[in-house]
């Protein structure tokens, strides 16, 4: 899509980015809670050129009614790309990737909420890309997780999310739009920060066994960097500015 | 009072360790007592609980509460208490034993809308919560606006022994009764006194969080506080 960048270098020998950043660098990142007013709770983040909105309602009755868990409560989530989000306008219907990720979103956070405090009801996250810049998933996961907390949804832990990869034959931190189309590796990862656990982990791309060692340690030390502002994020909202 | 350790918890902090037991809004994992939701920790001799600062009502047996009624089946109401689950309020209840769906009209006493001060009789997860209004002070309201505030709020809304509503109560003259589940109903003679209490309920909604709000709110009611 669009002019295709063959100069691009992913990684000079310097050990610097093609966006200035280093091997081990995440991008900006920046979270807001609380700034729907219909929603229950919810987040806006920004992880570098990501703009994502998350909104949760609930936990409220199910309809349809067959969908409810008379032992637990049930967690639905729709991922959706907006039409001006990407370069090339993207289709409003669900495609297979958004399908996908939503799947794997709420299987992301299923281990975290407590469902079972709630049951025959449901708990819907929707999450919007506002504007989409590689690592997506993992940034909506951020913004969903903070919004499922503004809610005021039972959760065993915080939900924390960051991708790693292999660029230029280097394992490096967070992906962005161009390492991610060529790159070698992309990896992301969710990881719940107290309890020490990964909830969701995908790779795309081929890594030999030292390299994944080392790219799943990269992607959890990134995780708990963005745990840090998703704290700082709830902390600005309920406690004030300089509570911490 | 000051035995209690208070501290600001996300889901998933760990709040302390040991041999506590877990109360509202606290899971125990191994030995580590975890908050649950976004709010204020307290640690006690023998319990640790978190005080929610956001989240839904969730029934508890006993809870004083407003409802609005919904809709009816011919064996009883089904009320909105600010829940997921609708609060259901059983014909007998309001006709008594003898009650019969065939003779008795449900709409003769209660109807959609109808707002109800009520009491959560009975709860388990695995049903909605069954309510009563058969003590005394329980019943029909017949007037009064509908306030809804965040039940997280309601503490701060009464105050400490009831000083905060009686602070409003006093300065605009209405009659103010709040539910647990954060639904509150005023009512007043006076117009004016009523707007003036609807503000002031907003504004201990908006501002339960800030110091020193029993002034603020005396300063926008126009009481000199002592």
């Amino acid at each position: 899509m669009g002019v295709k960048k063959t100069d691009i270098v992913l990684l000079d020998d310097k050990g610097i980015r093609c966006d200035g950043r280093k091997i081990d660098e995440p991008r900006r990142i920046m979270i807001k809670a609380g700034v729907l007013k219909n929603a229950s709770g919810s987040a806006y983040i920004e992880f570098g050129e990501n703009k994502i909105l998350a909104g949760v309602f609930g936990p409220r009755d199910v309809h349809p009614k067959h969908l409810a868990n008379t032992d637990r409560g049930i967690l639905r989530c729709r991922y959706h790309m907006q039409p001006f989000s990407v370069g090339e306008r993207k289709n409003p219907a669900p495609s297979r990737r958004e399908i996908e990720i939503s799947k794997v979103i709420k299987e992301a956070l299923e281990p975290a909420v407590m469902l079972e405090s709630f049951p025959r009801t449901v708990v819907d996250v929707f999450i919007e890309i506002l504007q989409a810049d590689g690592g997506s998933r993992c940034a909506a996961l951020d913004a969903a997780a903070v919004a499922l907390a503004d809610a005021g949804i039972p959760m065993r832990d915080m939900v924390s999310a960051c991708a790693a990869g292999k660029v230029a034959d280097t394992i490096v931190l967070d992906i962005n739009n161009e390492e991610d189309q060529e790159g070698q590796a992309d990896m992301p990862v969710a990881y719940m920060p107290n309890l020490g656990k990964v909830t969701l982990i995908q790779l795309d791309g081929v890594l030999t066994p030292e390299e994944y060692e080392k790219c799943v340690n990269t992607a959890i030390d990134g995780c708990k960097l963005v745990y840090e502002v998703q704290k700082k994020a709830l902390h600005e909202k309920f406690f004030g500015e300089n509570s911490q | 009072m000051d035995d209690v350790k208070r501290k600001y918890v996300i889901p998933g902090d760990v709040i302390t360790t040991g041999p506590y037991r877990a109360e509202d809004n606290v899971h125990l994992f191994e030995d580590k007592l975890i908050a649950t939701t976004v709010g204020i920790s307290e640690v006690f001799d023998s319990g640790v609980r978190v005080i929610p600062l956001t989240g839904i009502y969730m029934p508890r047996i006993d809870d004083f509460v407003i409802g609005k009624v919904k809709s009816h089946t011919s064996l009883s109401w089904e009320v909105d208490i600010n829940s997921c689950y609708p609060g259901i309020l059983p014909a007998s209840d309001v006709f008594g034993r003898d009650f019969n769906p065939k003779t008795h009209e449900l709409t003769s006493r209660l109807k959609k809308g109808d707002l109800v001060a009520c009491r959560i009789a009975n709860f388990d997860r695995s049903r909605d919560p069954l309510i009563t209004i058969g003590d005394r002070d329980l019943g029909k309201i017949d007037d009064g606006d509908l306030i809804k505030i965040s039940p997280s709020k309601v503490p701060r809304l009464i105050g400490k022994r009831g000083s905060m509503i009686q602070t409003i109560e006093n300065a605009t003259k209405a009659m103010i009764t709040i539910g647990q589940n954060g639904y509150v109903v005023v009512s007043s003679e006076d117009a004016d006194g009523l707007l003036k209490a609807l503000d002031a309920i907003k504004m201990v909604e908006e501002q339960a969080h800030v110091p020193n709000l029993t002034e603020r709110v005396q300063e926008m009611l126009g009481i000199k506080s002592e």
